[in-house]
């Protein structure tokens, strides 16, 4: 019986964690169509502005929760400004400068902290159920992204802000006639979403070996995981997530590791063959 | 001045015979000066193995600086000729050419990960140019052109499972890397295991990618093992150590691992997620004899931010040397000459003890040593001395087949 009630912690685990490493693509990606292969990198960014900050003596909490998503935060409106920016509309191109920025910001990384494994304690500690052991922080990953999603929903429907910024990705030229900047909501979005990227890779550094190169493991899951999501960023990549996150963990669980991603990929193959708009795209059309 | 048909044909002359002549009389010139033996060096010192590559250039200088301070070799200086292949295996074919080629270097010494080797080996068996390859591996390779100085499964793995053995408990669950190293080295495990009156629960392979363990812990804890056998690789796997620690189980299933602290984990993560590690190497920088002592303080005062000295170093530092021996007790730089000296079972003093060739197998008979991760260092439990190449001496037999030059695959 234990057995099963780790299991669902272990399915529980797998969907909170990739939805958490989603959520900023989805608002980057999914929302303003800027295909961020830089993606991976923020989620390094986020990492490494945790453990350097957390290493220096600053309260592990306040490190993850705070200082990586302003960080990463900060370092998306840099980079809005100076290079996406000029990119918006042209789907190709994006995809070119953001790929060489992910190899440059690799290289600053390695440059300033050299090419070796970075790491953080994790913090609350374990539990056990019957005989086996879980880790409060499975929990608490599962936390926070339910914490994100609230957030995000909220921002997103309740708040001007939102309002305008949907409005923005609908019809920028109708936005602009209504006297909305759209170059200003641009720019917030997608400092947003950098932000949430970063926010994933605070929470992900203590249960993740951090190098320079950590990222390219974790976009090509995210990107599989936004597009098979579809339009709408949160009941979308929450779907997606939920699917993707079990098979995986559940198809690791009964077989092996290795069969465990091949099933992944497999599902998002079959997926998107059977619905190319993705799982939003047919099943939550309209929602957020 | 008008340039007649006879005046030109006489310039010509002139010019080109200059031309021609010139070479000679510059390399004579530099003869006259000095005429360093050159040492090529072949390592990663940037990319992801680059952390694994910077400690054995950094041995390599140093051994080639002691030789020069002593006298050089031959009454010759020895010089070095350095490419960082930037963790690029094509960059090593390119480099590896150059070396034998362009610049004909006497020997070399170099290749860190089984693909560079098996990548660049032939191009020096083409060129006769002798091969030093100073790296820990999978054993078999079979070579009279090529020395491997590190260490092979049978000198390390098979002191490090009995130990952990005897320490946790006969039931072994086996997490490895998905490629040729950890399939090998896990079929060497459970050998091992096997032979000790042992039981392999399962055997679990990652691809290099893989982030989340949750599940493989829960699938761990439902085998119950006494023991965990690690061969993950690379950042990503070191994920593992931390999620088991997360879980809590740290400090109820104890682990072994055949590449654990290679590079420097136990000084990057956490006390408690390295604690009780249990690893095997032919060196360890904590080991406490003066020759140990003094290479550490060597390599840490000229570069003060080297990473972890391992087994990678001290191996390197030593195949130099016995490459030094083998010139000196040769009398020449002379391909042949200088490989039969080697094969004569030259025997080096090294930071890790004594270090022998074998000349039947060209692998080296050395220290092992068994260690477990205390307080972000590793604490030398014991040494086994004179640790044989078993698993390559079981398939590779370079006196009665001195033409071999193939890696052979060692059945279990």
């Amino acid at each position: 019986m234990a057995i099963y009630v780790i299991l669902a912690l272990d399915v529980l685990n797998g969907i909170s964690s990739l939805f958490l490493l989603c959520l900023g693509l989805a608002i980057i990606f999914g929302m303003m169509k800027i295909i961020n292969l830089a993606h991976g990198e923020f989620i390094m960014l986020g990492a490494y502005a945790t453990v350097i900050s957390a290493n220096a003596g600053v309260n592990i909490w306040i490190a993850m929760l705070i200082i990586a998503p302003v960080f990463v935060g900060l370092v998306g409106l840099v980079i809005e400004r100076c290079l996406i920016r000029f990119l918006y509309g042209r789907l190709v191109d994006s995809m070119l400068a953001t790929w060489g920025l992910s190899l440059l910001i690799i290289g600053i990384i390695t440059t300033i902290y050299g090419n070796t494994q970075q790491g953080v304690p994790t913090p609350l500690g374990g539990f056990s159920i019957g005989s086996y052991q879980s880790s409060y922080y499975t929990l608490f990953l599962a936390l926070m992204a339910v914490v994100m999603m609230a957030v995000i929903y909220g921002v997103m429907r309740y708040t001007r802000f939102g309002l305008v910024a949907r409005a923005t990705m609908q019809n920028p030229a109708m936005a602009a006639t209504l006297g909305v900047n759209p170059a200003r909501v641009y720019m917030s979005t997608f400092a947003l979403g950098a932000a949430v990227t970063g926010l994933a890779g605070g929470l992900l550094a203590p249960v993740s070996g951090i190098t320079p190169v950590m990222g390219g493991a974790y976009v090509a899951k995210a990107f599989m995981t936004v597009v098979g999501g579809g339009a709408a960023i949160l009941s979308g990549t929450l779907s997606a997530a939920s699917l993707f996150g079990s098979v995986n963990q559940i198809g690791a669980y009964f077989t092996t590791p290795v069969y465990g991603e091949v099933i992944v990929f497999t599902t998002a193959i079959v997926l998107i063959r059977l619905l190319p708009q993705g799982i939003s795209g047919r099943f939550f059309k309209g929602n957020l | 001045m008008t340039l007649s048909r006879r005046r030109f044909l006489q310039r010509s002359a002139i010019a080109t015979s200059t031309l021609i002549a010139a070479p000679a009389v510059f390399r004579s010139g530099a003869l006259a000066a000095e005429n360093p033996i050159t040492v090529g060096s072949l390592h990663d010192q940037s990319g992801p193995i680059g952390t694994s590559g910077t400690p054995m250039v950094y041995a390599l200088q140093l051994a080639v600086e002691e030789i020069n301070a002593a006298g050089g070799l031959l009454g010759r200086p020895l010089k070095v000729i350095h490419y960082d292949t930037q963790s690029n295996i094509q960059l090593y074919s390119q480099y590896a050419q150059q070396l034998a080629v362009k610049d004909k270097v006497d020997v070399v010494h170099g290749g860190i990960t089984s693909a560079s080797r098996e990548a660049i080996r032939p191009t020096f068996d083409r060129f006769k140019v002798l091969y030093f390859y100073n790296t820990l591996y999978e054993g078999g390779v079979c070579d009279r052109n090529t020395f491997c100085t590190g260490t092979t499964p049978a000198q390390t793995v098979e002191k490090l499972v009995p130990s952990a053995m005897k320490k946790a408990g006969k039931k072994a669950y086996i997490i490895a890397a998905d490629y040729n190293y950890g399939q090998i080295t896990a079929k060497w495990m459970t050998k091992y295991c096997k032979d000790n009156g042992g039981e392999i629960l399962s055997t679990d392979f990652f691809p290099l990618d893989v982030t989340n363990f949750g599940s493989t812990i829960s699938k761990i804890q439902a085998a119950k093992p006494d023991l965990i056998l690690s061969a993950l690789v690379g950042g990503n796997h070191t994920a593992f150590y931390r999620q088991w620690t997360a879980a809590g189980m740290k400090s109820k299933i104890p682990i072994a691992s055949t590449t654990f602290g290679l590079v420097n984990e136990p000084s990057t993560l956490d006390a408690a997620e390295s604690d009780a590690v249990i690893g095997a190497y032919g060196y360890f920088e904590e080991l406490t004899t003066p020759a140990s002592k003094s290479f550490v303080e060597k390599i840490k005062k000229a570069h003060p931010d080297s990473p972890y000295i391992s087994e990678l170093a001290s191996c390197t530092y030593e195949g130099v040397m016995l490459w030094a021996e083998g010139v000196k007790k040769a009398g020449s730089i002379d391909r042949m000459k200088v490989i039969e000296a080697l094969e004569s079972g030259l025997v080096f003093d090294g930071p890790s003890g004594k270090v022998s060739l074998d000349k039947q197998t060209h692998h080296t008979v050395r220290n092992a040593f068994l260690a477990e991760v205390k307080d972000r260092k590793w604490s030398v439990l014991e040494t086994y001395t004179d640790a044989k190449p078993a698993d390559t001496a079981s398939v590779c037999d370079l006196i009665k087949n001195p033409n071999d030059v193939k890696q052979y695959i060692i059945n279990l």
